[in-house]
């Protein structure tokens, strides 16, 4: 279980950082995209993997033992609201700059 | 009155009036007078409420918690010397309100002015009556920048917009320098109270760091009163507003150096290096000043270097380390500001009626405006040192001074010349302003007809001048009594006997001022033809401009040094940046490899789930097709892109995260919706005229060496994960957390809670960031102009369009509609739906899965389902939904929710919990966090729905602007 999700930790991770390094705006915001699931995932299993265990208490408390780990899914959360509002700026500036320098290269022209 | 209230309505009443007067009428020049005024003379009349407490108990002091763990608190401490100046701010400042009411003409938006005014006063009462050094400190920063402020009140003339820069440039400098000196102080001394650094002279001046923090805290007050080589800005600063000149830099602002030089004084004067640092910089001001101020032709700029000559007549009081010359210094420091305010304000005057400063084209204007005429003349014999005056009196003081030895040196050797030579010249240019202005032939072209300004623009000045008079006639009973006070809280036990009369008998100093008054006269009349002609400067210097040289600085510094580093580390192309921090984050994340080496402990691997593996075959697959992808076929990879958003999620399920499951998969579809909307905008990149173009070799090598990059951190970051997850976990904050959530947060889902309650700020702050970047997309939506290509409808619209036109029985639009005509109905349907859904899931979010993020975007996403199914135009005709009021509302209801815990005596955003039952519904937590959830909610509600429908608006909005630009083609 571990290695498949690190496996597909370290895929997501490695398209967008392609994607980030490519000219085209589009390509960066979709690198960004994945690359923002592979960080979610990475900061998710560092309280590491558990099924079935139960993320909602039972009783008055708890133990880390039989609970799943609460921290990081707090984290995550926030972070997946984040993205998306991030992922929606990028988006009005690269249409704005697309609009304004008549080149969708991230450099804001065209590389001779 | 109690002290503690009479210092604090003091300090803040300047600053609540300022509050006030901003909001006035931009033409209300009488009832901006009247606040101001009332302002003014409110802190007069308590600085002389406070004046039997002084003179009876030595200080008022009032003391408020700051931050006591640093050992900082808002202490307010009145005494004599800061009595004295005091009333120099608030009486002044009231005469400069009068004078400013008429000054100002009718177009200058005056509440700006006034509110500026208001708050400069405040800023400089500040400086004076702060007990703490950091506390004064705050206050100096304060004045530069409401000084910065008001220099630059004309902001359409670039004269004071680079004279405001300058003198905040080099005032703000000082002041940081001051900063770093008075934390030295406060190291040396351990306290930053003024009382207790007050009383540690010895042990500063014996201090290691008595040098470093005597030149930090001379460089701030230097810089600020203007003293050779700071001195440069203050003649450019005359582009304020006079009243600001009359104000600013004659009684108050400039002041503040030399007040902190007196206020220290006991601590740190008396050393040679203070001797040598304040008495050079003092001696060059005076002497340097009176000279260049003869050769200037503008009426202010002569005042300008006429003030920076007598603050260096001060300072260099002040180096002497001698009782008597404090006592000398403090005396001027009044004098000054009487005779020079007036003077500024006979300025003033003269550049109203006239409408110009240039003594070479005023003429004769004594028949014109006899009385502004008498008075300036009186001011400006004040200014030369003419006996019956004040400024004679600690002139006299001065001579005497000098003529004293201190420490056997050649400045002191210097002194007695340099000071007969000043004084000399300071004759010359007082004689210079009043014969070239008032005397001589009736002038020719002026821009107005001069008369006389209306009685209340004078009687500022009058008053004044007045005071001048009767402090130089019968010094002992007027000013005596405060002036002692004054010193006396300076100096202590050490106050020498001085006396204030005006004769003291036939005298050196007296033969001093008499050889000063001759010298000077004989000059002028020998440099009188000169100046008539001369360019604008001092011979010789003239060629070195302070201003240049600080332009010069200024251009090297940030110009030419920020473009040479920029040429070699820095590129402005956005590629090669993005490499270099991926990169970065690369070695960031090997280095603990190599400092830690690579060892792998005890490995504890789970069972391989073969249907999550092939959840992620597909995940995986879609990600790098994505990637193959996004540059000709965007649409493609945005549905791919979703693909591996999908796998994500599923993940997240198995894992037992159901909260970010649910999260994840609303968060995709908006996602998804976003830029498939923004993807209208974007135009098509044709894979077939890119290849006609070519690869090139530079190309190619790139690609080759991003997806090395790309590989080495795809493996490097899933053997990072690997080794982290197969590690045993030690003990967390989890268990914390889990402990309490029901116990201390009263609710069961641990998630929810953490975020609303245990680390509810944390939430609160990144609810605002949401909100902010929402407003900065509808803002940057608002003046959109999208490529050329895109502005037309896009090609599927156009075919459809064109098939409805060829049809008779239909209309365009009409093969959209039946498309979808069935899911529209499904969407209308399912609005209710998932509001009821977003309901429940904020409801139970508290202890189950869910809360206000999930139901902010469910909700969201049912609002732009309704924009999908019947177009914008529809929807707006019947739903009006408001999103910036959304947004704003969610803000308040989460920090008022916060607030409310400050009513039962809790810090910010303490939650409260208990379960209510509820007809109907059953028992139902009623925790406060449900009400800070509620206002997340509501913002992310608002946040998204802006967001999507400020883009959705596009379409509608650009149509509207093609079919105006085409009605104007038609027209034309």
């Amino acid at each position: 279980m571990e290695l498949i999700l690190s496996i597909a930790i370290g895929v997501l991770a490695g398209s967008g950082v392609w994607l980030l390094l490519r000219p085209r705006t589009y390509q960066v915001i979709i690198g960004l995209s994945l690359i923002s699931y592979s960080v979610n995932l990475f900061i998710f299993s560092m309280g590491r993997l558990r099924s079935n265990a139960p993320p909602v208490l039972a009783g008055q408390t708890g133990n880390i033992a039989d609970y799943a780990d609460p921290v990081p899914q707090a984290l995550v959360l926030t972070a997946i609201v984040i993205g998306f509002a991030t992922t929606a700026l990028f988006l009005v500036v690269l249409l704005a700059s697309r609009g304004l320098t008549g080149t969708d290269h991230v450099d804001g022209r065209e590389q001779q | 009155m109690n002290d503690d209230v009479l210092l604090t309505v003091l300090i803040v009443l300047p600053f609540a009036g300022s509050l006030l007067a901003a909001t006035f009428l931009p033409n209300a020049r009488n009832s901006e007078a009247w606040l101001a005024g009332g302002v003014a003379f409110a802190c007069l009349a308590l600085t002389f409420i406070a004046y039997p407490a002084i003179v009876e108990h030595g200080a008022l002091r009032a003391q408020f918690d700051w931050m006591p763990q640093l050992g900082l608190s808002f202490t307010l401490r009145m005494d004599g010397f800061a009595w004295m100046f005091a009333t120099l701010i608030s009486g002044i400042g009231l005469l400069v309100v009068f004078y400013a009411r008429y000054y100002m003409s009718s177009e200058d938006p005056v509440p700006r002015f006034f509110s500026f005014f208001l708050a400069f006063m405040g800023a400089m009462l500040g400086v004076v009556i702060s007990g703490n050094l950091i506390l004064l400190v705050f206050f100096w920063e304060l004045t530069s920048i409401f000084s910065f402020l008001l220099i630059g009140y004309w902001h359409h003339t670039a004269g004071a917009r680079d004279g405001a820069r300058m003198a905040l440039t080099v005032t703000g400098i000082g002041g940081l320098a001051l900063l770093v000196g008075v934390l030295v102080i406060g190291h040396i001394v351990g306290s930053y109270d003024l009382d207790a650094v007050l009383a540690s002279g010895d042990k500063i001046r014996s201090s290691e760091l008595y040098l470093p923090a005597l030149i930090l805290i001379l460089l701030g007050a230097l810089t600020k009163s203007a003293q050779f080589p700071f001195h440069f800005w203050l003649p450019n600063a005359m582009a304020a507003p006079t009243p600001v000149s009359a104000y600013l830099h004659s009684a108050t602002m400039v002041k503040a150096g030399i007040f902190l030089l007196a206020r220290l004084w006991p601590v740190l004067a008396g050393t040679p290096e203070w001797f040598w640092l304040v008495g050079l910089a003092g001696m060059s001001s005076l002497l340097l000043g009176a000279y260049f101020a003869i050769f200037q032709h503008d009426l202010k700029g002569l005042l300008a270097y006429s003030t920076i000559s007598h603050l260096g007549l001060i300072t260099m009081l002040l180096s002497l380390g001698s009782p008597l010359g404090a006592v000398a210094a403090i005396f001027h420091m009044m004098n000054h500001a009487t005779f020079k305010a007036s003077l500024f304000m006979a300025a003033g005057i003269i550049d109203h009626e006239t409408g110009t400063r240039d003594m070479r084209k005023l003429d004769g204007l004594f028949r014109y405006m006899p009385v502004t005429a008498t008075l300036a003349m009186v001011a400006s014999a004040a200014m030369a040192g003419v006996p019956l005056l004040n400024g004679f009196l600690s002139k006299e003081m001065f001579f005497a001074e000098a003529i004293e030895t201190h420490a056997l040196s050649v400045l002191d050797t210097a002194a007695p010349y340099v000071a007969v030579l000043a004084s000399a010249f300071a004759v010359t240019y007082s004689i210079r302003l009043v014969h070239s202005v008032f005397f001589g032939p009736k002038p020719t072209d002026l821009p107005r007809k001069p008369h006389e300004p209306p009685f209340w623009m004078l009687f500022p000045m009058l008053f004044l001048v007045v005071a001048c008079l009767i402090v130089g006639t019968v010094p002992g009973r007027t000013i005596g009594p405060y002036l002692r006070v004054a010193v006396e809280s300076v100096l202590g036990p050490r106050t020498p006997q001085y006396s204030l009369s005006v004769w003291h008998g036939f005298n050196l100093p007296l033969a001093m001022s008499a050889i000063a008054l001759v010298a000077g006269t004989l000059l002028y009349l020998a440099l009188r033809k000169y100046l008539q002609t001369c360019p604008e400067g001092p011979p010789v210097f003239r060629l070195i401009e302070g201003r240049r040289i600080f332009e010069r600085i200024l251009v090297t510094i940030s110009w030419k040094w920020a473009r040479f580093v920029e040429s070699y580390l820095s590129t402005r192309r956005l590629q090669p940046q993005l490499r270099l921090i991926v990169l970065a984050a690369f070695l960031a994340a090997l280095l603990p490899l190599y400092i830690g080496g690579f060892g792998l402990g005890v490995v504890e691997v789970s069972a391989v789930d073969p249907i999550l593996a092939l959840v992620w075959l597909v995940g995986a697959g879609c990600a790098v097709a994505a990637a193959y992808q996004a540059k000709y076929h965007r649409f493609a990879a945005l549905i791919l892109l979703g693909g591996a958003g999908l796998a994500t999620c599923i993940t997240f399920v198995w894992l037992s995260a159901p909260d970010l499951a649910l999260t994840q998969l609303l968060v995709e579809i908006v996602t998804t919706v976003l830029l498939l909307l923004g993807l209208r905008w974007l135009p098509k990149r044709i894979e077939e005229t890119d290849a006609e173009i070519g690869v090139t070799w530079k190309m190619r090598l790139r690609r080759q060496n991003d997806f090395v990059v790309a590989v080495l951190v795809g493996i490097g970051i899933a053997a990072l994960s690997f080794t982290v997850m197969t590690q045993p976990l030690s003990e967390t904050i989890a268990s914390f957390f889990l402990e309490r959530a029901y116990t201390e947060g009263g609710g069961r889902n641990v998630v929810n809670v953490i975020l609303v309650d245990f680390r509810g700020f944390d939430t609160l702050g990144e609810i605002t960031v949401l909100a902010i970047v929402a407003l900065s997309v509808f803002a940057l939506l608002r003046r959109f102009r999208p490529a050329p290509e895109s502005v037309d409808s896009p090609e599927q619209q156009r075919i459809q369009n064109e098939l409805d036109e060829a049809d008779p029985d239909r209309k365009p639009g009409d093969t959209v509609s039946d498309y979808l005509f069935v899911p529209a109905v499904i969407m209308q349907w399912a609005f209710p739906v998932i509001i009821v859904l977003a309901l429940y899931l904020f409801l139970r979010g508290h202890d189950l899965p869910g809360g206000g993020f999930v139901a902010g975007i469910a909700m969201a996403a049912a609002f732009i389902l309704q924009y999908m199914a019947a177009g914008t135009k529809l929807v707006e005709d019947r739903l009006r939904i408001l999103p910036v009021s959304w947004i704003g509302l969610g803000l308040l209801t989460a920090v008022s929710t916060g607030m409310g815990s400050w009513l039962f005596g809790y810090p910010f955003l303490t939650t409260h919990s208990q379960y209510l039952e509820l007809p109907y519904i059953g028992k139902v937590p009623a925790a406060s966090a449900l009400l800070f959830d509620l206002g997340v909610f509501t913002l992310v509600v608002g946040a998204t729905v802006l967001m999507l429908i400020a883009l959705a608006h596009q379409s509608v909005r650009s149509l509207r602007a093609a079919r105006a630009s085409t009605q104007q083609q038609d027209g034309a």
